[in-house]
């Protein structure tokens, strides 16, 4: 695409720019001597774990913050020497879109319109394709607050798009977005590209989405770890990409052990084997009393942006201890396993449950149980009822009619008070208290669920030390990196050791990096006997499921293991869907089954 | 049972925590109520001093003289002009130079010697009704006691009955004997509304609400943890503000401390009582503050703090009796300065704990609803 548009000046070129922020633990270089160039009418992704510079770089391109030094041109000028520039050729998505709950979807395009000062004759004709891009156009009438997740973003686009900015800047604009929304959301942005010569720098925590781009920056600890076409990115990561199965074994028993050997840079356990990243093209030493099958497979750019980060952290960050993994070598200790073990029946089972609000029916005769010590999957998009179901699981809710059972009794009256302390829940926004220390939240959560004394201190030692936490012990809460953040919202969760594991998007927003490890622990848990119960968007977290139940305006429309899942939604144009492909088909036939119903 | 007590320890310690270890809201919770209290202490006064006046004296006789020397020469008063025609006089009130004048018509010294009535004229400035009023009290005062010494001098007999004025438990009718302990009730409402009104919206807007609801706290558990900070701090205060009060402002605290506590203790109930109302039914912490401010105004309206319960209209009367307010500063004027006991008080006590339970009762019953 950049080719195609001849050679014109770049619209963001950036040079030596370095910005630090002093924080307690002294001076923290969050852009590092930066320089690179987003060629126009490209998209342009900026990639790299929390914390590694990404908001930092947007704020300053956006003319918000200040760089430390450094010099910056925006479509070939100086913004500070343009006076007028940034406000009237960027548009800018921070990652918390300001959108006004109270407004209405027109009316908060109008105060975009209004801010940038776009005249009122011409808005009509502005809105009107970006409504029908984004499909809002029915709900325009509606108050934003009251729009699902998805169309908030979608939304939140459209505001940034009405005063048609030759440049975009988008900060991590499809967090907790569903799939169908996200394809939907880059549907709608690649053809403003490609309409327009519109220029998007965009940052995500969404491999997948990376591929698409014209071009990558992977920016790591406020560095720039390498730059370039995705495709580059991938081809040299070819030769390094295995599946290892051993007959027999899960693959989440086996991810452990391979995650050990020397050389491995990344291994992620899926249904269908585990999927292993080296740091030399050879394939990994397993020992051969696993007796595992190897097989090279394709790279993607998440294995390519895998093994770039290990190739980074392999060598010198051992000595300095920079670059904090959890759980490394360390088993979890989880007290009273005898109380379940994985044969005896179902940890939660539910039938028929229902939950209305008003007219609208959130959730509609939902059943499916979840078996213990199994790590069960929610899917569906954003409005489903996936949070509803979570809310009367984990006794927030009343069902207004149906039957739930945990861990065999009965509890669909809310009776569920006797049964909390067997129960740990982690909701999307890694609830914790912001002006109390690590320490302070992990005790205030632990003796709420009555633990005290010795087996308090012990058990909070150990999580701090398993999940890497004991340097940040007496540090607030709420200026802990987001990763760290996700970290002490499931140590808090698991403090006193329950026996079923609520996770609502655990981990949304949090790079790749940090969902491996997160998932890894997910796992060694479960082993425990412990029953996970967990909704994610991405599905590579999906595909690491026992088993996955999807849903869609309250109902449950797939059921079974992710091989059952995509088994079920073959049609002879796509023999071998993915996760996300069948995920949508199951989606689009319940839509048509809704649209017979309707015609009828 | 001692687990519940450990629990609900816990939350209280936690709630400290959150309101201490952050610096904003420490110094919310400590500074403004010392500052209004000593801002409001000497600013809330009904005491008048150096009001100006003007004179507008048409008579040249010795008489005249005698009288505006008397308010010449007192503190309350400040010559600040003279008018000679009544143009001048309506330029001194319109402009705000003057409230008072003075106005002796020229017959005056010679009616006083013909022992007829004379008369002085005050034209006072009504558009501050209330000032105005206690100005008229003050003029006259100073007139009757002139009166009185003139009869005495010219040998003329004395008015024929005389008002002897002996004002109880605050001889001088001090304003800021009345005004001070009343600072005291206000104070403690704000303080006791504000740390309960927005600890559970905020707890709602931050999404540890949900992760406070899964663990085993009952609501009856999280309502009593989050009282006990609330009593805590509304203690420290209120003692913080009697000494001020003792001190700085030399208040008599002549009524017995217990009685004093035991009010303080069943009003800073009520007023976490309705601050957990409020929280309960506030989705953010805006509403919570909105909501504060929708109670806290009518109850110091209508609380007797400045205008006399009395005076009001009987419908509106009976609706102060579900203001907590009114009952405290019942018990903190007669503690302070009638030095009752607990005794004389118990309807407002009982008034007060009613009303205290009854809140808390229908913060816990929101607080559920809102669970379901």
């Amino acid at each position: 695409m950049a080719e195609a548009n001849g050679p014109r000046s770049p619209a963001v070129s950036v040079r030596h720019l370095v910005r630090t922020f002093r924080t307690p633990r002294g001076t923290l270089r969050a852009l590092d001597d930066i320089s690179f160039d987003v060629a126009s009418g490209t998209i342009t992704g900026l990639i790299g774990p929390d914390g590694a510079g990404k908001t930092t770089l947007m704020r300053i391109l956006a003319g918000i913050m200040e760089p430390d030094s450094g010099s910056l041109r925006i479509l070939g000028r100086d913004p500070q020497t343009a006076p007028g520039l940034l406000q009237k050729s960027l548009g800018y998505m921070p990652q918390k879109f300001g959108l006004y709950e109270d407004l209405t979807v027109s009316e908060n395009l109008d105060l975009h319109a209004d801010l940038h000062g776009v005249p009122r004759e011409e808005r009509q004709t502005l809105y009107a394709p970006l409504l029908r891009m984004t499909a809002l156009a029915p709900f325009s009438g509606r108050l934003a607050g009251k729009l699902s997740g998805g169309m908030k973003q979608k939304l939140g686009v459209a505001c940034s798009l009405v005063h048609a900015p030759p440049l975009l800047l988008l900060d991590e604009p499809t967090v907790g977005v569903d799939p169908v929304s996200r394809r939907e959301l880059w549907e709608i942005l690649e053809k403003e590209v490609k309409g327009s010569s519109t220029t998007l720098f965009v940052s995500t925590a969404y491999m997948d989405e990376a591929e698409h781009f014209d071009r990558v920056v992977i920016l790591y600890e406020g560095k720039i770890l390498g730059e370039g076409a995705p495709e580059d990115f991938i081809r040299d990561t070819g030769g390094h990409v295995f599946l290892i199965v051993a007959p027999g074994i899960p693959a989440r028993r086996l991810e452990p052990e391979i995650a050990k050997l020397p050389e491995v840079a990344d291994a992620a356990g899926l249904e269908e084997g585990v999927r292993t990243v080296t740091l030399t093209p050879n394939p990994p030493p397993v020992p051969p009393s696993l007796d595992t099958r190897t097989d090279p497979v394709a790279p993607t750019f998440e294995d390519a942006f895998m093994l770039r980060l290990a190739n980074k952290t392999a060598k010198p960050a051992e000595a300095s201890g920079s670059s904090s993994r959890m759980g490394q070598g360390r088993e979890i200790s989880w007290g009273d396993t005898k109380t379940f073990s994985p044969t005896e029946g179902d940890a939660i089972a539910i039938r028929d449950l229902t939950r209305r609000f008003g007219s609208f029916t959130a959730v509609d005769r939902l059943s499916f149980s979840v078996k213990k010590g199994e790590i069960f999957g929610l899917l569906g998009a954003n409005g489903a009822g996936k949070t509803t179901t979570f809310r009367m699981i984990a006794g927030l809710l009343l069902p207004s009619s149906g039957f739930l059972q945990i861990d065999g009794r009965d509890v669909t009256n809310g009776n569920v008070a006797a049964l909390r302390g067997r129960l740990g829940y982690m909701s999307q926004k890694f609830s914790l208290y912001a002006q109390l220390t690590v320490l302070q939240n992990l005790v205030f959560f632990s003796s709420a669920y009555g633990m005290g004394g010795k087996r308090q201190r012990d058990r909070l030692e150990e999580l701090l030390a398993f999940f890497d936490l004991t340097s940040f012990r007496n540090v607030s809460a709420g200026i802990l990196p987001l990763g760290f953040r996700q970290r002490l919202a499931l140590a808090a969760a698991i403090m006193h050791e329950p026996s079923i594991l609520l996770l609502d998007e655990p981990t949304s927003g949090v790079d790749p990096l940090a969902r491996r490890e997160f998932w890894r622990i997910i796992s060694q848990i479960s082993f425990r006997g412990v029953s996970v119960l967990v909704t994610t968007h991405f599905m590579g977290e999906a595909n690491a499921c026992d088993r996955l139940a999807i849903m869609a305006q309250g109902r449950l429309v797939a059921l079974g293991s992710p091989r059952e899942i995509r088994e079920g939604a073959k049609t002879p144009d796509s023999p071998d869907p993915s996760l996300e492909e069948a995920f949508i088909r199951h989606l689009n036939l319940k839509a048509e089954t809704e649209d017979g119903e309707g015609s009828r | 049972m001692n687990g519940v007590v450990m629990r609900v320890l816990r939350l209280a310690q936690k709630e400290f925590l959150a309101l201490l270890r952050d610096k904003k809201s420490r110094m919310v919770l400590i500074v403004p109520p010392l500052v209004q209290l000593i801002v409001f202490s000497y600013a809330a006064t009904f005491d008048l001093k150096r009001i100006s006046y003007a004179v507008w004296n048409e008579d040249p006789g010795l008489y005249s003289r005698q009288l505006l020397a008397r308010f010449s020469g007192s503190k309350n008063f400040k010559l600040s002009g003279e008018a000679g025609s009544p143009e001048e006089v309506k330029r001194l009130i319109d402009n705000r130079r003057v409230l008072l004048v003075l106005h002796i018509r020229n017959t005056f010294s010679r009616e006083i010697l013909t022992g007829k009535a004379a008369t002085v004229e005050a034209i006072v400035d009504g558009r501050q009704s209330n000032t105005a009023m206690i100005l008229t009290g003050y003029v006259q005062t100073i007139v009757q006691n002139y009166n009185t010494d003139l009869a005495k001098s010219l040998s003329l007999p004395p008015p024929a009955a005389s008002l002897s004025l002996r004002a109880w438990y605050n001889p001088n009718l001090k304003s800021r004997w009345f005004i001070v302990p009343g600072i005291v009730g206000l104070l403690t409402l704000v303080v006791s509304l504000l740390v309960t009104a927005l600890s559970i919206a905020r707890e709602r807007e931050d999404g540890t609400f949900d992760q406070l609801l899964v663990t085993p706290l009952t609501p009856l558990e999280i309502i009593l943890g989050k009282t006990l900070p609330g009593f805590v701090i509304g203690f420290a205060e209120s003692t913080a503000i009697v000494v001020v009060a003792t001190t700085i402002f030399h208040v008599p605290l002549r009524g017995s401390i217990p009685a004093l506590y035991l009010g303080i203790f069943l009003f800073t109930l009520s007023g976490l009582g309705v601050g957990l109302m409020i929280s309960a039914l506030s989705q953010t912490q805006q509403q919570g503050l909105l909501g504060s401010f929708l109670f806290l105004v009518p109850s110091i309206i209508l609380s007797g703090f400045a205008t006399p319960i009395a005076n009001m209209p009987k419908i509106i009367q009976d609706l102060t009796l579900l203001n907590p307010l009114r009952y405290f500063l019942v018990i903190l004027r007669e503690v302070f300065l009638q030095g009752a006991g607990v005794q004389i008080l118990l309807p407002e006590y009982g008034a007060l704990a009613a009303i205290g339970t009854a809140a808390l009762f229908l913060a816990g019953h929101f607080f559920q609803k809102r669970i379901g």
